[in-house]
């Protein structure tokens, strides 16, 4: 361990309101490999219950690793996945089904099924969990494109027909088709321009008041950072080096999270040090 | 009013009041995706009568997401259609957000692309599907025949050929594929023993089934069988490959970089095929051969030297030449078909599967009608 790292990170504090804070998923003693590349070693995370944690870390840092893990897409080599207080691992086949309908998840590029239009896309969570009528799964399907700001043409076309943003905001859409307890999104921000950047702080910001959503959010943009996160992670060093509110990072020495939030993007972003 | 705990449900309900000048509406419970169902049937039968006025009370609502926000949102679209003022009150904050969402984003989208009429687009696909095919076979011979220039200019510029992809081409397409080749030319052979000798000994020409081994699996089955399986394996292979990389831009990177995608995708494979075949090729007209004479020894006596004096008896190096000058002619068609098929695949994984079908069917087709115009060419030269 180097010296520059202090032995206690800033303490999570819960996240806003007054209710206990409950905690959504809890990551404990993660190790994930790729044969001798050690991506995390023993790594502790806790996310609350309808907070927003933001999760930064330089590229290659395993963000998506982590994120893979909380899905189980990726078997870490030690530690517990737990959600809402159930170990992962133990949930049988049909648990895990019904565990699945409260999460949603938007990869980093979107991996939309290609057969599918998009409006398509969005109804096959819809489909596979409930037996809508077709009027209301259209209707459904409607909204969200919108409410992700895609124009209605978008709906019948076909995801190699779409620009990147697009494709992801499409992503974006299906994640959100269930209104998921959890959501997980794996930098929803980039290739979108910034009014496509900030209405979706805004979408973040109104779902998570009114659904209680709990959101891992891996973003390099600091504008959502400061915007819409309740708190942060910091991933560096193979583990969670730093996690707290904004302005308690701001007060971490450690040399890239210094550079990461008072650079002069962070300036841009409207970060100050207090 | 506190969230409620997880996986704890309240039944959604609606009440309708039908007072004189106002349609009184309370509702109440959890309005999600969870009680959608039963909320589009509550909701359908609510018709204002003689009104000009609703007054909805939502205090009661216990859990709201987007999909409820909508349906109340949409239920209030209809009222106010049929002429009503709408009045809601009593939903909380935070529910009010959501219903602003849903209400800002009330658009409609077509789902899928307009299908129209299924007699017009019968003619439709018709029509399509025959322009398609007359293209498709116009733009294979045109690969063909850049695929034929980028090669012949090889010679002129060598570095144009990769050496490692060719030699790791072979040993996927040639060296990976004598297994199964060889095992069944094998049984093939030992086939036609098993049902020539119960045909000849009727006429108590039992030894004339080494002539019919010999010349069936040097002239058609060794050559016919290799280029079969190869087709299956290599050419299904080669579609997929060059068409998931399509598919993921990877080609288009290529292009960019100033790669030719024929010099670096198709001739590898091309020519390790055209090397690769004419030899699984004699390996298939040996193990034929072989399996043919084991079964001959073993159920009919016929020993291995008796074998091979008639063996020599019955065909020349020409008999094997017939055979093997099919071999290059087959891997082209072969590699062609599926290094086109690949290259054509665009828009979603479905195509990749469609073209993969498309490209072993047309080499096998492909493959048997080359080999029917190789057996006129043979007799009237007089090679039969
Ligand atoms: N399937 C895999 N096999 C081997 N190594 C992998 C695999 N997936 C990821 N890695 C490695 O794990 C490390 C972390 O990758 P990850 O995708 O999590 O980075 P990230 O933090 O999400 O970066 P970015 O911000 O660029 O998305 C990288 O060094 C990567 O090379
Ligand atoms: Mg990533």
């Amino acid at each position: 361990m180097d010296d520059q790292t202090p032995p206690n990170p800033p303490s999570p504090p819960a996240p806003a309101g007054a209710e206990a804070a409950e905690v959504a998923i809890r990551l404990r003693g993660i190790t994930n490999r790729f044969g001798p590349q050690v991506i995390h070693e023993d790594l502790d995370l806790d996310v609350y219950r309808g907070e927003i944690l933001g999760v930064v870390g330089a590229s290659g840092s395993g963000k998506s690793v982590l994120l893979r893990t909380i899905i189980g897409l990726q078997q870490p080599a030690a530690g517990s996945v737990e959600i809402f207080g159930r170990d992962r691992l133990t949930l049988n086949a049909d648990e895990e089904h019904t565990a699945r309908r409260n999460w949603g998840v938007l990869f980093q590029d979107g991996a939309l099924f290609s057969s599918l239009t998009v409006a398509q896309n969005i109804q096959v969570p819809l489909r596979e969990y409930f037996d809508l009528s077709q009027d209301l799964l259209d209707q459904i399907a409607s909204y969200k494109l919108a409410m992700v700001g895609l124009s209605p043409e978008a709906g019948p076309k076909y995801p190699s027909e779409l620009s990147g943003g697009m494709r992801k905001r499409a992503g974006l859409a299906r994640a959100l088709a269930l209104d998921p307890e959890i959501l997980l999104l794996d930098e929803p921000t980039a290739g979108l321009d910034p009014i496509g950047a900030a209405n979706f702080d805004q979408l973040l910001a109104d779902l998570s008041r009114a659904l209680e959503l709990t959101v891992f959010l891996v973003t390099h943009d600091l504008d959502t950072l400061h915007t819409v996160c309740d708190r942060v992670a910091v991933l560096a060093e193979r583990r969670v080096l730093a996690v707290g509110t904004l302005a308690e990072l701001l007060q971490f020495d450690h040399p890239w999270v210094r550079d990461y939030f008072r650079g002069p993007r962070a300036r841009a972003a409207g970060i100050t040090i207090p | 009013m506190d969230s409620p705990a997880p996986n704890s449900q309240q039944t959604p309900w609606v009440r309708v009041h039908m007072g004189a000048a106002a349609l009184g509406l309370e509702v109440g419970g959890d309005w999600t995706v969870d009680t959608a169902n039963t909320l589009e049937r509550l909701l359908a039968d609510v018709r204002p009568g003689t009104q000009d006025r609703v007054e909805a009370d939502l205090s009661a609502v216990t859990a709201m997401d987007t999909v409820g926000a909508w349906l109340l949102h949409r239920t209030g679209q209809r009222l106010s259609a049929s002429g009503l003022s709408v009045d809601a009150t009593g939903l909380s904050p935070r529910y009010r957000a959501l219903l602003d969402q849903v209400q800002r984003n009330d658009r409609t989208c077509e789902v899928a692309p307009p299908e129209g009429n299924a007699f017009v687009r019968l003619l439709e696909e018709i029509g399509v599907g025959t322009v398609n095919a007359l293209t498709t076979f116009g733009q294979f011979l045109s690969f063909l025949g850049l695929v034929m220039v980028r090669f012949a200019s090889v010679p002129l510029h060598p570095r144009r050929l990769r050496i490692n992809a060719l030699v790791h081409q072979m040993e996927m397409v040639g060296l990976r594929a004598t297994p199964i080749v060889a095992l069944i030319v094998f049984l093939i052979g030992a086939v036609v023993v098993n049902q020539g000798a119960i045909q000849l000994r009727q006429f108590g020409a039992e030894v004339m089934v080494v002539n019919l081994l010999a010349i069936s699996v040097l002239r058609e089955l060794g050559p016919m069988l290799a280029a079969i399986m190869v087709a299956g394996r290599s050419g299904s292979a080669f579609t997929a490959q060059i068409g998931s990389m399509v598919l993921r831009e990877e080609v288009d990177a290529m292009r960019t970089l100033g790669l030719n995608p024929i010099d670096v995708l198709v001739l590898p494979r091309m020519l390790a095929l055209g090397i690769m075949l004419p030899l699984l090729t004699f390996l298939a007209d040996l193990l034929g051969l072989l399996g043919g004479m084991i079964l001959g020894w073993a159920t009919l006596g016929i020993t291995p030297a008796i074998f091979m004096t008639q063996l020599l008896e019955a065909v020349s190096l020409r008999t094997l030449a017939v055979g093997l000058i099919k071999a290059p002619f087959f891997a082209v068609i072969i590699a062609t078909s599926g290094c086109f098929y690949g290259m054509t695949v665009g828009g979603s994984a479905d195509s990749v599967g469609r073209n993969t079908t498309a490209a072993v069917v047309q080499s096998i087709f492909m493959v048997i009608v080359l080999d029917a115009l190789f057996a006129l060419f043979f007799s009237a030269i007089g090679w039969s």
